[in-house]
This record gives C-alpha cells, structure tokens and sequence, in this order.
C-alpha cells in the first residue's frame, strides 16, 4: 500500500512513512511494556489465589473398625489473597459398606442445620426439620433433597486428611459453592 | 510570524483509504485533526533540540505512575493491619509484582531527578522571562505537588522505613508556630501515626494529588503554548525571529527516544535491583534510625542544625523565604537578557542553592558512615530488610473467633463448642453466640448467670424463651457442663 502512495506523492509518501513508522514503534513498545502489566492484573486468574486446605481429621488409629459415625471438628484453613481465614467445622468419619473411609459435612443439605449421631436410633438426624440418613450418610426420610456431602479426603502419613467445602443446599445433586 | 503560517500548511501522514475515511468521519465529529495540527505543529524557534527533553519526559513519567500506580492499587490496602501484607504480597508473591513496584518507587526517584533538570534548564535558558510569569507559577505548583506525592507515596508500604520517615516528615510540620499540633494531627489524623494516618496519606497519594497534577499540568501546557517555546538563548523571548522547526517530527523523535531511554533504564534496574520492603512498622522500636529518600537527605540535614527555640527559624522561616524567592523569580528578574554568564545574581544563587543541597545530602552521608553507632545501626537496618525480602510471602492470619481461641486452651470449653455446634445453637444464635434475626446473642452470658442458673435455664428454657422457639436441652450432666463452659467464655 505504501509503494502505491510513493508512486503519485513523494512528498507525502515519506511523511507517511515516518509517521507509521512512529506509530509502529509507539504501539510495539506499549505493547512489550504492558505484558508486565497484563501479568500483574491477570495473576489471580493463572494462580489458585483462593483455596481451601488440608485440615488434619487426626491419626488413622482413631477410625480402626468404625461401628458408628466418629464425630470431629477440624480446623479449616482458608487462603483468600493475601489472607488466611480459619474456622472450625464439623465432620463425621464413616465406613463405606466396603469398608472405605468417608468424611461427611454435618451441615444438612436441606437448609443446612448440623446433622447429628443419634446412638438410640443409629441414624444421622436432623434437629431442625428431621431428616434422617443412614449411618453411611445415605438419605432415609424427611425434607432433605439428597445423601449427606461427602467431603474430599486422602490418607497422608498415618492420618486422615479432608477439604472442607460448602454445598448447594435444597438440590438433589451435589454441588460445590465459594 | 512568517514561520508559524509555513508550518502550518504542510501536509500530514496519509493512511490508507478505508482507514483515512474512517479518519475523516470521526475528524468531522470530533475535530481531531485541527487538534492533532495544533499540537504536533507547535513552533519551536531555532531548531528541534535535546535540551527541551525534560517537560515531555516529565510527562510520560508521571503517565506510567499513573499506570502502575493504578495496578498496584489491585492488590494495595491502605490500613495499619494490612498495608504491609499487602505490599508483600505484591512484592513476593505476584507475578511482575516487584518489578512494577520497583518501576513505580524508582519513577517517584526519575521524576524528582528530571524534574531538578526541566528546572535546572528552564532557568539556565531564562525560559521564565518574557510574559512567562504564570507559566513558572503553575511549574512551581506543579514542583510541590510532585514533592507531595514523593512524601505521602512513601508512607503507603508501612514498613520500618516508611513509618519512621513520615514519623520525622510530619513531626516538621508541628514546628510552623500555632497551628503546628494542629497540624500534625491533621496529617496524622490524630496525634500519633496510626491507621488513619495511612488513609489519609493514600487519600491523598490517590486521589488528591493526582487530580491537581492532572489540572495543573493542562494549565502548564496551556500557557507554554499560550506564550510559545522560548527556544536557544540567542532568540528574542516575545517575539521569536529565528525560523522555526514543528515539534513533529523531529522534537517528537527526540522525546520519544528519551523517553525509551528512561523507561530503559527504570525497567533495566528495576529488573535487577528490585525495590525492597523492610519489616512491617514496628512503633516501638525505638533503635530504628530514620532515613529519608534521596532527595529528602538534604532538608533533613539541615534540620539538624536548628535545634529548640531555632527551629521554627531554620524549619519554616528560611525555606519557606527560599521557596517565596524561587516562585517570584519571574517577577524580581525583568531584564529580558537570557545568557547565563550575564545573570551573575540569578545563577550565582542558584548554584549555591544547588550546592548547599549536595554539600548538605553529602554531610549526612558521611556522619552517617564516620559515626561507629549509626554506621552498624544502618547496616543492622539493611540486614534486617534483606533477611526479610528473603523469607516467603506469609499470609495473615485472620483472627479467628474468640470462641475458638478460647476453645484451643480449654478443653471444657472446646468440647462445649462442639456442642453448640451439634446442638445447632448456631442456626439461631449465630456461629460464636454473636447472635442473628432469629435468635439472641449469647455473649456476655458470664455476667447475667451463674453456670447452676444457665444449666436450669437450658434444661427447661423460660416461657419467654419457649415463645421464641428455644428448645429445652437433654445433655447428659458433663456435656452439659461444657456447654455451660463455653457459653460462658463467649
Ligand atoms: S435443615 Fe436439616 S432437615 Fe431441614
């Protein structure tokens, strides 16, 4: 396109010329300087700036031939940012029919009271509205749409290891929230 | 005259058809062109130089603080318990975090500096003479706002060397008779350095100061177009008679090339010399020798000078008859002679001003290094800073819930918590007993009952509480005691 231009208006042409090539370089050295700048704004978006940790649900010997659900408050550590929020939560440690551990929220997923162990009735039940699950979590009656939530858990140097999460109460399916 | 016209009627870069009507559309509606010509064919008497670099540099540095400023503000906050963590965080843990804070710091450093050279040539030139009173007056202006955003930016990161440096700043500002405690508090907002401090500082920093360099500069450029470049020494300052070059292409290059060497430059150390952050502010430390930046060395040294009753005579008086003489300089010097070997006076005082600024920068550096105890004081400051930029970014923690550090050193209290957690106390009143719609906050319990009458009271609630929807309590006896032990230390 600039050969076409030079051909009718010299004169011009090298103005022109001068003045795309000062625009070029402008728009090349903006460019290099504002990938720092794109990097800085974009961190949050590469890196998990929010997370929730391991808590420690304590050594393994504690869940050896679990009868009943084994009640725990662990202590949640949150990274938000620059901070670190902790908070208590509760937890049951269960068997799995076959034999696996399972951590479950005690918060109900009707409208999220804390479920609790019933030894008379050897069921999960609701104080707020009388949801009852089994001792696996599973849903036997009342309002609550679901099972309990299982939580993530691993097992790391001879102790039981959970993510805490919250879940979408009042849906039939498990969903993650925050 | 005859020159201006000239420059005028050339002719401008022509781009390509689809894009020069796209061009000439948004021209008709908004009259870019006219203002592009206006600017780009400002006329530069004598010829395009380097000398006339420092204004437009200036400028461009200021617009990448601007920039930079306005990232860091993604992660900044200004308040005692956080303005360090933050800073940290941008520092360590960000990426490019430390490089744009170190381009950001050391600009503040550039700007002083080029400043101190528009100022330095504008005087050297006379530029100040010949209906140009104004135009200096707004320069001036523009020297203390720029001085302003150097002192309130540096406070921002609250570590040792911040606080204590702003310690000293605005403790001088308590030394103008009067209204001098006034004063200081007002800066401080309060007496001692705290929090609001940091708000007001970064108020200003932010917002203030920017917003009247933004308006001052439009005014600055306004009037040096308003009385046109003043050009080499030998040019007549009202009217110019030397033919005269546009600012485009050839001064536009110019600037444009130092501009980049600038930038260069900054980002080169900042790269490889990052700015540091020394320790979060610790107000009682009462070994921590204050030091401020560079360009702050020498007022700081000569307030050393004027100790007691003397000070408001060396603090207010003196500079402020230096800063007085300086803004009037257009008005006491009228001979419109510009070569500087003809103004002994003007410039003989200005190199003594400039002198006794680095004799006196100087004086401090070296009692500084000559006395053993500062010396290894410093040198304990600047560990203290490096072993800090060497450990990882920490997190603040949160203070979690009284309850729960309650919680962590009783065991009692602990097992009461988790009962009030299985109890589904919380569903009515609130995690830690804070409280919420539906239900009462159970703090302060400890005073309205002792732990028999808080037990009773559980076991069977009163009609009152039975009407608001407690239910009565069948703990077995120890439970009960933890609860009761729990609720008590809420
Ligand atoms: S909240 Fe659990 S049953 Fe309603």
């Amino acid at each position: 396109m600039l050969a076409k231009v030079t051909s009718t208006e010299p004169e011009i042409s090298r103005r022109s010329y001068l003045g795309w090539l000062i625009g070029l370089c402008t728009a090349g050295v903006g460019a290099v300087l504002s990938v720092p700048l794109i990097r800085f704004a974009l961190y949050p978006l590469r890196m998990q700036t929010t997370e929730v940790k391991w808590s420690d649900a304590g050594p393994l010997s504690h869940f050896v031939s679990l009868a009943i659900p084994l009640r725990r408050s662990i202590q949640v550590e949150q990274v938000d940012g620059w901070r670190e929020t902790v908070s208590e939560k509760v937890v049951y440690v269960t068997q799995t029919p076959d034999h696996q551990l399972q951590v479950l929220s005690a918060v109900c997923p009707h409208l999220g009271c804390s479920v609790q162990w019933s030894d008379a009735k050897q069921e999960f039940i609701c104080p707020c509205h009388a949801a009852s699950f089994g001792a696996d979590g599973t849903k036997l009656s009342g309002p609550s749409p679901r099972a309990m939530d299982s939580l993530e858990s691993r097992i790391e140097n001879g102790r039981l290891l959970v993510r805490y999460r919250y879940f979408r109460q009042l849906v039939p399916t498990k969903e993650v929230i925050g | 005259m005859s020159s201006t016209n000239q420059v005028s009627n050339r002719s401008y870069p022509e781009p390509p058809r689809r894009l020069n009507e796209m061009l000439r559309w948004f021209d008709q509606r908004t009259g870019l062109n006219a203002l592009m010509r206006e600017a780009l064919d400002e006329p530069i008497p004598g010829a395009a130089r380097f000398a006339y670099v420092f204004g437009s540099a200036l400028l461009f540095i200021f617009i990448s603080q601007v920039i930079t400023g306005v990232f860091l503000a993604l992660y900044y906050v200004p308040s005692a318990d956080h303005a360090h963590t933050t800073v940290a965080y941008i520092t360590k843990t960000v990426t490019a975090g430390s490089f744009l804070r170190s381009i950001h710091a050391y600009g503040s450093s550039t700007m002083v500096i080029l400043l101190l050279l528009h100022v330095t040539q504008t005087f050297l030139y006379g530029s100040y003479k010949g209906r140009r009173e104004l135009l200096w007056l707004s320069g001036c202006v523009l020297f203390a706002l720029v001085l302003c955003m150097a002192f309130t930016g540096y406070l921002l990161p609250w570590d040792q060397k911040a606080y204590f440096a702003t310690a000293v700043g605005t403790n001088i500002a308590g030394e103008v008779p009067l209204i001098g405690g006034w004063l200081k508090s007002l800066l401080r907002g309060g007496t001692d350095m705290g929090t609001l401090t940091i708000s007001r500082f970064f108020v200003a920093h932010v917002l203030l100061a920017p917003a009247a360099i933004f308006a001052f500069v439009a005014l600055h450029v306004y009037l040096f177009r308003k009385a046109g470049a003043a050009g080499p020494i030998s040019e007549d300052l009202v009217t110019p008679r030397q033919p005269a070059e546009p600012f485009y292409p050839r001064q536009v290059i110019i600037d444009g090339i130092f501009a980049l060497g600038i930038i260069f430059i900054l980002a080169l150390i900042s790269h490889f010399i990052p700015f540091e952050l020394g320790p979060k502010a610790n107000p009682a430390d009462t070994h921590y020798l204050p030091r401020p930046e560079w360009y702050y060395i020498p007022i700081f040294q000569w307030l050393k000078y004027w100790p007691g009753s003397l000070s408001f005579l060396g603090v207010v008086v003196i500079p402020g008859v230096i800063a007085f003489l300086f803004a009037s300089l257009p008005f006491l010097d009228r001979r419109m002679e510009r070569r500087p070997w003809k103004r002994p006076i003007a410039v003989g005082t200005y190199t003594f001003i400039l002198l006794a600024l680095f004799g006196l920068g100087y004086t401090s550096y070296r009692s500084d290094h000559r006395d053993p105890g500062y010396a290894a004081q410093l040198l304990a400051q600047q560990k203290e800073t490096e072993e800090f930029m060497r450990k990882p970014f920490e997190p603040v923690a949160e203070p979690s819930p009284a309850a729960i550090i309650a919680a962590a050193s009783n065991p009692l209290v602990k097992e009461g918590s988790q009962i009030y957690q299985a109890q589904s106390c919380q569903a009515c009143h609130g995690e830690g007993g804070v409280g919420s719609a539906a239900g009462p906050k159970l703090t302060g319990a400890q005073e309205r009952w002792t732990a028999e009458q808080l037990s009773a009271l559980l076991r069977s609630p009163s009609t009152q509480m039975t009407a608001g929807g407690m239910t009565p309590l069948d703990l077995k006896p120890e439970e009960m005691r933890a609860l009761v032990a729990y609720l008590q230390s809420l």
